[in-house]
């Protein structure tokens, strides 16, 4: 078996990298947004399904998510996007109407001065309870005079673990706790995590975290308990209209492909696939998105790279400083007469 | 720097900010402690200063029980500390480091027992074997010690953290030259002026690597060079500049010539250690909690590549 490629660029199979052998497809999800109607269904069936704890029922002021990132305690996690602009070539009907600015602004305004003097940031959401001054005694519009009504989408997402082919949690832990299954996922033993909290800061998508209260870091397995008995992942059969998408990665990656060419053609020109790409910086990801603006209006990074892509430059460097301090511990010695 | 225009979900970190505290820094500061005080307990051993050797393998040994500690402490399950050990992963920097830690204590640890041998216990032969195997055990500790001072460098470097990330190639000289400086501070607060020449040199040269470095880490172009020239980060790593450059400057002065002058220039280049480790864990934090740190690079990083392929 090849190692040559296995920190970073493409490789066709995880599993096999890792050791597997006669093991089933790569499995994955694949999340179209613009289907989504943000019902929270596969919010509310993780958690569920895999017994994850509570992690602080909050009002956050981020639209209907009151979730706010994926964490310890959340899993999967829909993002609410409010936009001053119409959906495709939707006619919202409001041209004629009294109009002015909506309230989505000034809501989003709050949340992002809230956020920096939080915990951690806004990083404990998803796995702590976090406030970020919500909910607040004003009216809705009290400030804009008139209630608004502009041109108006909402872009809803159910953001989940990307199941890296280069996964940075999974290179960085030390104990072997994380590891990658022979469908290609990568999921976390309980049983063998000590909460070193390397993970939490090798991922480049912020999903894993650890919790505060058992110490331990915790992220979406696929169901890894449900694939082994041949069930699809709980988000993906809760969810009403096959927003998620669960099945082998390459047939996803198919249809996912058709999907962007019909939306092209139905004048949804901002149609895109993320994360689909065996070229990026993580190799691809076993679970990717349609997304309609660009991944940072949804919280995700633009272009995520696996640190461990610098690995042999990183102890290349260390190696020169390390020579370099023994040389010098050395030279000092050598001038003894003084 | 003005803030730059990037697009986020409310202004919410992208990243995870790490769940690490002080404990992670400390323990950067103490492992280098003891690498650099091995080193210096090494050389003084075959040089000839027991006074110098005696103090640096004791120190040493402080620095490397509280590193120990503060490695197994900072665990969100401490009692599973030992998990560490049931693999050897080349891939992760902090298994690689436990096992340079494995590998470096019993001697640094044997060599610093052979020196707190009670005075009646030394010729009995138990006593007396202990005290042969001092050097050779001082001399394998010495020869890990450089890894073991370097390693932390990489592992806040493989993190997604843009600000650890991106100095990747500087931060191994920052650390190593923070533990050159600390160790020789140790040797000039703690051993007679006499014997203390090495280690006011490796104080002054570390130092002078550790600010070379930080100098070009504070140079590089880019918006992550921000995270460490302002706020907290920025604060700590100013005190540790002035505090390293004093420190380095009077040990190629006065501390030649007065113990007390001496022991501040030692305490100042300890002090300038730990401010250091600390202003650089804190830049990473913060690069993690603006999501600008993680979006803007990112996507100048793809305005690039998309600018390579319309050229051609």
């Amino acid at each position: 078996m090849s190692r040559e490629n296995s920190f970073h660029g493409p490789l066709a199979d995880p599993a096999a990298d890792a050791g597997h052998l006669g093991h089933p497809p790569r499995m994955g999800f694949f999340t179209d947004t613009s289907v989504c109607i943000g019902c929270k269904a596969c919010e509310v069936a993780c958690k569920e399904w895999n017994n994850v704890p509570e992690d602080g029922i909050d009002l956050l002021g981020m639209s209907f998510d009151n979730t706010g990132m994926l964490g310890a305690g959340s899993w999967r996690h829909v993002a609410f996007v409010e936009q001053e602009r119409p959906l495709g070539r939707q006619d919202a009907g409001l041209a004629d109407l009294p109009t002015g600015p909506s309230r989505s602004e000034a809501a989003a305004e709050t949340v992002s001065r809230a956020l920096p003097v939080a915990g951690r940031g806004g990083g404990d959401l998803g796995t702590a309870p976090v406030h970020l001054g919500f909910p607040s005694f004003e009216l809705p519009g009290a400030g804009t005079g008139a209630q608004g009504r502009t041109e108006f989408r909402w872009l809803m997402s159910s953001d989940v673990c990307k199941h890296c082919t280069h996964a940075g949690c999974l290179d960085v832990c030390p104990t072997g706790a994380l590891f990658r299954t022979e469908f290609s996922t990568v999921v976390v033993q309980e049983d063998i995590c000590n909460g070193c909290g390397y993970c939490v800061s090798g991922c480049p998508y912020g999903v894993i975290d650890r919790r505060p209260d058992d110490g331990r870091a915790w992220k979406c397995t696929l169901c890894y308990d449900r694939l082994r008995g041949s069930m699809e992942p709980a988000c993906a059969q809760a969810c009403p209209t096959d927003s998620i998408q669960f099945g082998p990665l390459d047939e996803l990656r198919e249809r996912a492909a058709r999907r962007v060419a019909e939306l092209h053609g139905a004048g949804v020109p901002e149609a895109r696939l993320y994360g689909h790409d065996p070229g990026d910086g993580v190799g691809g990801d076993g679970a990717f998105f349609l997304l309609l603006d660009e991944p940072e209006v949804y919280g995700l990074p633009p272009d995520p790279v696996v640190p461990t892509r610098d690995l042999a430059t990183m102890w290349r460097y260390a190696g020169l400083a390390a020579a370099a301090l023994l040389t010098a511990a050395t030279a000092v010695f050598l001038e003894a007469g003084r | 720097m003005p803030p730059a225009e990037f697009r986020s979900y409310y202004g919410r970190p992208v990243l995870k900010p790490p769940v690490w505290e002080w404990r992670v820094p400390a323990y950067f500061f103490t492992g280098g402690l003891s690498a650099g005080a091995a080193l210096l307990a090494a050389g003084a051993d075959l040089t000839g200063r027991p006074a110098l050797c005696r103090v640096c393998r004791l120190g040493g040994l402080g620095a490397l029980l509280a590193s120990t500690y503060l490695l197994i402490a900072d665990l969100g399950r401490p009692e599973r500390f030992h998990h560490m050990l049931r693999v050897a992963k080349p891939s992760s920097p902090m298994s690689v480091g436990t096992w340079i830690l494995v590998a470096y204590s019993p001697g640094h640890g044997l060599a610093a027992t052979a020196e707190l041998l009670p005075a009646a216990l030394r010729a009995t032969l138990p006593g007396r074997l202990l005290r042969a195997a001092g050097r050779p055990a001082g001399l394998a500790a010495a020869a890990l010690a450089p890894a073991l001072a370097s390693y932390t460098a990489v592992l806040l470097s493989q993190t997604a953290a843009p600000a650890w990330h991106d100095v990747r190639k500087e931060l191994p000289f920052v650390f190593t030259g923070s533990a050159a400086a600390s160790g020789g501070g140790l040797g000039m607060l703690l051993a007679p002026v006499a014997e203390a020449g090495p280690a006011r040199r490796l104080g002054a040269a570390g130092a002078a690597a550790e600010l070379v470095a930080s100098r070009l880490i504070e140079r590089r172009p880019g918006l992550v060079t921000t995270a460490y020239t302002t706020g907290r980060a920025h604060r700590l790593r100013q005190a540790s500049k002035l505090l390293t450059l004093g420190g380095a400057a009077a040990a190629l002065t006065v501390a030649r010539r007065s113990r007390p002058a001496a022991a501040v220039a030692g305490l100042a280049l300890l002090a300038g250690s730990v401010l250091q480790r600390f202003g650089v864990f804190e830049a990473g934090v913060a690069s993690t909690r603006d999501p600008a740190y993680v979006v803007v690079p990112q996507r100048e990083r793809l305005a690039a590549a998309e600018g390579e392929r319309s050229g051609r």
